[in-house]
């Protein structure tokens, strides 16, 4: 019974509570672009929940067989494939949807959705729950597109519904419902660029909202959407890079493996080093004293500079001799 | 020549990558909360879209005599991805200085919209070798461009804090890149 149950969450959490769209942040180029209408954005919503489900199935029964280094490669092949058979079955069966999705139905394959349900639950689980993990999140990803766009085409444009059923021109023109004041006055910038942008920060807002009353936190454009975080190499995310040092995973490795020295070693360790430092100060001074000539062509000037040169290197010297007695 | 003037100052200016195209949204806004990541990040990006389409566009023309066209976006986005992988190594190996300033962007570009679409693009819009050489520099340059004004406008906003509670972060973040992708629309008319 609580199999069932956490399958039932597992379905159901993708829709409401972890909205790839909305909550988790993912996907956010398709989300911006292909919402000028409900239609476009279910159409978009629908292919990519396609796709989805059927990568995630394929990478769940292929987890094991997949080697650890490879994986990435070999997922984005077989979701470049489902892409490739969804880009053909829109263009057979919806020529306007192929026509309004334009350059998008192929980065279908670069979703961040699609490549990070399969990096962190595809190849952990089996295939029942990848499929229903799929259904769940491919479900709440089109209602979000479909929301957001039945607002921008209707103060954008002044329209419902418009092109949704798959007829020809007759038939969109009967059942397009249009708004009376609003059809004739259009806020054409709302289906414009900028007008996604905005439409879209004022549904997180909505959301964040939301979310602060339940007494959770909204999050943030952070590694946590992106796909590849898992074998990403960096310590921090991106974003709060500043001049951190990004050792490689096979150095970090290596690090986490190697004996750890004890106090006294480091202790030991640490002292050889300057006393190195200190004798090679030392050596480069006397070096100074040595060669203290000047080029200066004014003789009086060339003698004062050899002077101070001379005064600077036994002064190092005598730094260098005094951090060596102290370490002795 | 004009042609070439007329490609960079359409993809800068006025099809701008993030902001009217509403491609490589994701590092545009995720990297771009200081000035010197944005720099290093538009930089890798102007390197990668320019190197990927100089791999990918004579593969076209490669699938296309074969009569395999519709290996497109499979072969595309493999190819990215290993040809970006082959450069961070060989920047590594050979221009340290460089990996170390850029490298950390180049895993963030590799599954992304922005070099996958311009790509893409080139092949839609029928462009031949060097026409598609200077998209894609146009494209990085705009990406460029917009992440560095973005970037000093998100500064400002970090001083900022009479932001209502639920705007706070993502929501007024877009809302100032809504209102940069209003300003470049007035570049509508140039090209």
């Amino acid at each position: 019974m609580e199999n069932k149950t956490s399958r039932l969450q597992i379905l159901t959490k993708g829709i409401i509570k972890e909205n790839p769209n909305l909550v988790l942040l993912l996907g956010t180029c398709p989300t911006l672009a292909t919402t000028s209408s409900a239609f476009n954005g279910m159409g978009m919503g629908i292919a990519a929940s396609f796709v989805l489900i059927c990568s995630n199935i394929v990478i769940s029964l292929l987890a094991k067989l997949i080697p650890d280094k490879v994986r990435i490669p070999c997922y984005i092949v077989v979701i470049a494939g489902f892409v490739t058979l969804v880009q053909f079955i829109v263009q057979a069966y919806a020529v306007p949807l192929y026509n309004s999705l334009g350059v998008f139905l192929p980065l279908i394959v670069v979703n961040c959705i699609i490549l990070g349900r399969a990096e962190m639950f595809a190849n952990k689980n089996g295939v029942i729950d990848s499929a229903l993990d799929g259904i769940g999140m491919g479900l709440g990803f089109t209602l979000a597109l479909t929301v957001m766009g039945a607002i921008r085409e209707l103060i954008g444009n002044g329209t419902l519904l418009s092109g949704f059923f798959l007829g020809d021109e007759a038939l969109q023109e009967s059942l397009t419902i249009h708004i009376p004041f609003i059809n004739e006055h259009p806020m054409l910038i709302i289906a414009l660029a900028p007008g996604g942008f905005f439409v879209y920060a004022a549904i997180i807002a909505f959301v964040n909202w939301l979310i602060n009353r339940k007494g959770g936190t909204p999050r943030d454009f952070a590694c946590g959407g992106c796909a590849l975080a898992s074998m990403c190499t960096q310590e921090k995310c991106v974003a709060e890079l500043g001049e951190i040092e990004i050792p490689a995973p096979k150095a970090m490795a290596q690090k986490a493996e190697a004996p750890k020295m004890t106090e006294e070693e480091k202790a030991a360790k640490i002292a050889a080093a300057k006393a190195a430092k200190a004798a090679k100060e030392a050596a480069a001074a006397s070096a100074a004293t040595a060669e203290a000539r000047s080029d200066n062509p004014d003789p009086v000037l060339a003698a004062a500079e050899n002077a101070l040169a001379r005064k600077k290197a036994a002064e190092a010297a005598e730094a260098a001799g005094e951090k060596k007695g102290d370490e002795e | 020549m004009g042609v070439y003037f007329s490609i960079i100052l359409g993809m800068v200016l006025v099809n701008n990558y993030p902001l009217a195209q509403f491609l490589g949204i994701c590092p545009f806004l995720g990297v771009s909360k200081k000035l010197d990541s944005s720099l290093g990040m538009g930089i890798a990006v102007i390197f990668v879209m320019v190197m990927a389409t100089a791999a990918t566009w004579p593969i076209m023309r490669l699938l296309d005599s074969w009569n395999i066209a519709y290996l497109q976006t499979v072969v595309f986005i493999l190819v990215i991805a290993a040809l970006v992988q082959f450069v961070e190594m060989v920047l590594k190996k050979f221009v340290p200085a460089l990996h170390k300033a850029l490298g950390v962007y180049l895993p963030l570009i590799t599954t992304n919209c922005a070099v996958l679409g311009v790509c893409i693009n080139n092949i839609d819009l029928g462009y031949n070798y060097p026409q598609a050489l200077v998209n894609a520099f146009g494209a990085g340059v705009g990406f460029l461009l917009a992440m560095i004004i973005f970037s000093g406008m998100r500064q400002k906003l970090e001083n900022n804090d009479k932001v209502p509670k639920p705007f706070q972060g993502v929501p007024i973040t877009m809302t100032t890149a809504a209102l940069l992708s209003l300003a470049f629309m007035g570049f509508g008319g140039l090209v």
